[in-house]
């Protein structure tokens, strides 16, 4: 039995979310059931609300550093760990520390605080997470530099999600709530807006969202007692889902590719694209290599090349491989009759080799507007 | 034995004729190969907001006329703190929806089609790696029009000055953007005189890779 500290994670799409808030509505609820809880570090950023959500709540006063003739206040660590409390309220998991300090990171500070068998509540927004820092930066145009590993909050033992739809944000901003009015002009025109925040909000939904996949039921073994029935009962994959493309090296396949990036946007899933090749490509194919190789990278899709003369086979193998939940096919060529009678359909042998997977055959919609105007 | 043997061939006959009409059969039943591409490739690049029908329907226009492919390429921008070789979920949005409206024109004027999102830092960044990378014969663009995002005078002149092959500037008019998910509008009557600014320059084959 480990004797770390149990940590939890307040995740929001924003600042002004109710993160700060939220920890210290349950800080203080785990006061009232006895426990010995401090606040670490809060950033109240002169909300009203936050403030007055933080009295009665011990608080561990800032560690002054000097650095180049200036005074900055900071996390105490020494001081949180001389305390010893039961449970440690931190906010802002993404702060970089001031020079001098123990560690370059807060989520480092973290770390000590839980090895040291103390329970820690924290915070931290979605863009911070330096896995996603590239998306945000493409969706918002703003990028944040201070980031946290996907590690340190993937190891959190629970990651609530604090989320409110864009206007209620927005209308909290106006109102003043989360940052003073001076400032509420310039955040409208630049990060607030509405696009922004839905965007936002859609990657931190999803962040959570893998959380709880990758934290469901443990199928290696080493789960509780009792487990096993659940194992039994759970639907794998039932979360996450992952879509493969097959394709070949022709123009065609762009439409199969485009349309499985749709799909897979919708689901929020990841994105195969596969070519089983039974011969190598020649100059015209390697040309089409290419065009699907840099659109898989625009898209943000993975494209794989794997030899085979029997493409049902592959793709059953690449499927299991990759945890594939959806096939898409382009519409298979018309085929003689001699070849029908000897070798059964591409989807036929799909449906036969890729039990459990749902199959797409993707049409040329150019054809239903032909057969809508007939 | 005769009987047997008279029996045998007449069904071997019947096999024959049976499979050389499934063939046939086949063969008229199979929808037109528009699909194919040809060797000769007209580029056809745009930005997001700045899809002008009437330049795509003279790019169409000379494809069908020529027998060549047409390779439709959205140039997407990767803002500087961004890697270049960066996935744009966001701008690929855009870019699906225009991309399938374009293929779809296309396959309806009968127009084998090959299309390409190309990155850049700015417009004209993406625009030179589409020359760089793709094979071309002709490149038809639409100039911007007041207000609109597309290729201002500057873009053109730059791509006078560097790209190969035959270039065709066309000037939209306002109302001229292509809604992905609308029904194209009627066919404009005879080609309009004063729309079509045709630079013609060296015809020669831009073969880039």
């Amino acid at each position: 039995m480990s004797n770390k500290g149990h940590h939890k994670i307040f995740l929001g799409m924003a600042a002004g979310v109710g993160k700060t808030y939220q920890m210290l509505r349950e800080g203080q609820a785990e006061a009232e059931n006895g426990r010995d809880v401090v606040i670490g570090y809060l950033e109240p950023h002169g909300r009203a609300e936050t403030v007055a959500q933080a009295e009665g709540i011990e608080t561990i006063p800032r560690r002054r550093v000097t650095y180049r003739d200036s005074v900055l206040e900071d996390m105490d660590l020494p001081g949180i760990l001389r305390r010893r409390p039961e449970l440690v309220l931190i906010d802002e998991l993404a702060h970089t520390n001031a020079p001098g300090l123990d560690h370059v990171k807060r989520y480092e500070d973290d770390d000590d605080v839980l090895d040291a068998g103390i329970d820690v509540f924290s915070t931290v927004n979605v863009q911070h997470l330096e896995s996603l820092n590239d998306q945000v930066a493409e969706l918002t145009g703003i990028r944040v530099r201070e980031t946290v590993p996907d590690a340190a909050v993937g190891a959190a033992d629970e990651v609530v999600l604090i989320d409110i739809t864009p206007q209620s944000l927005i209308e909290r901003l106006v109102a003043g709530k989360v940052y003073p009015a001076e400032r509420v002009p310039a955040a409208l025109n630049n990060f607030f807006k509405v696009e922004n925040l839905a965007a936002l909000r859609e990657v931190a939904l999803r962040q959570v969202a893998e959380e709880v996949e990758s934290k469901r039921i443990p199928v290696d073994g080493h789960g509780r007692p009792g487990d096993e029935r659940l194992i039994d009962t759970a639907a794998p994959g039932a979360v996450g889902e992952r879509l493969l493309a097959l394709v070949t090296p022709s123009p065609r396949s762009q439409r199969v590719v485009r349309r499985a990036w749709r799909s897979a946007q919708r689901l929020g899933a990841e994105l195969d694209i596969l070519w089983v090749a039974n011969h190598d490509a020649n100059a015209e194919e390697q040309e089409q290599l290419d065009a699907l190789r840099q659109l898989a990278s625009v898209l943000g899709a993975h494209l794989l090349i794997e030899h085979g003369d029997d493409v049902a086979a592959v793709a059953q193998r690449v499927a299991n491989d990759r945890g594939t939940t959806y096939v898409l096919i382009g519409t298979p060529e018309p085929r003689g009759a001699l070849r029908r009678l000897t070798k059964p359909a591409l989807p036929d042998r799909l449906l036969e080799a890729l039990p459990g997977i749902d199959l797409r055959i993707v049409a040329d919609r150019t054809k239903r507007m032909k057969g809508e105007s007939a | 034995m005769t009987t047997v043997l008279i029996v045998v061939v007449v069904i071997l006959a019947v096999a024959v004729v049976a499979l050389a009409g499934a063939r046939v059969w086949d063969h008229f039943r199979r929808p037109a190969a528009v699909q194919a591409t040809s060797s000769r490739r007209i580029l056809f690049p745009f930005v997001a907001g700045a899809l002008s029908q009437r330049a795509l329907d003279a790019a169409l226009r000379l494809a069908k006329t020529e027998g060549a492919t047409l390779v439709p390429v959205f140039l997407a921008r990767v803002s500087l703190d961004l890697p270049l070789d960066s996935a744009l979920p966001r701008q690929c949005s855009m870019a699906m929806p225009l991309l399938e409206a374009v293929e779809q024109r296309a396959t309806e004027a009968g127009v084998p089609v090959d299309s390409r999102i190309d990155r850049g830092r700015n417009r004209r960044h993406a625009l030179r790696q589409a020359i760089a990378q793709e094979r071309y014969d002709r490149i038809v663009i639409a100039a911007a029009s007041e207000g609109s995002p597309g290729f201002d005078a500057e873009d053109v002149a730059w791509l006078l000055e560097h790209a190969a092959g035959e270039i065709v500037v066309l000037r939209p008019s306002e109302d001229d953007q292509l809604t992905p998910g609308l029904r194209r509008t009627p066919a404009r009557g005879p080609r309009q005189r004063g729309d079509v600014h045709g630079v013609s320059r060296a015809g020669e084959t831009a073969s880039s890779r």
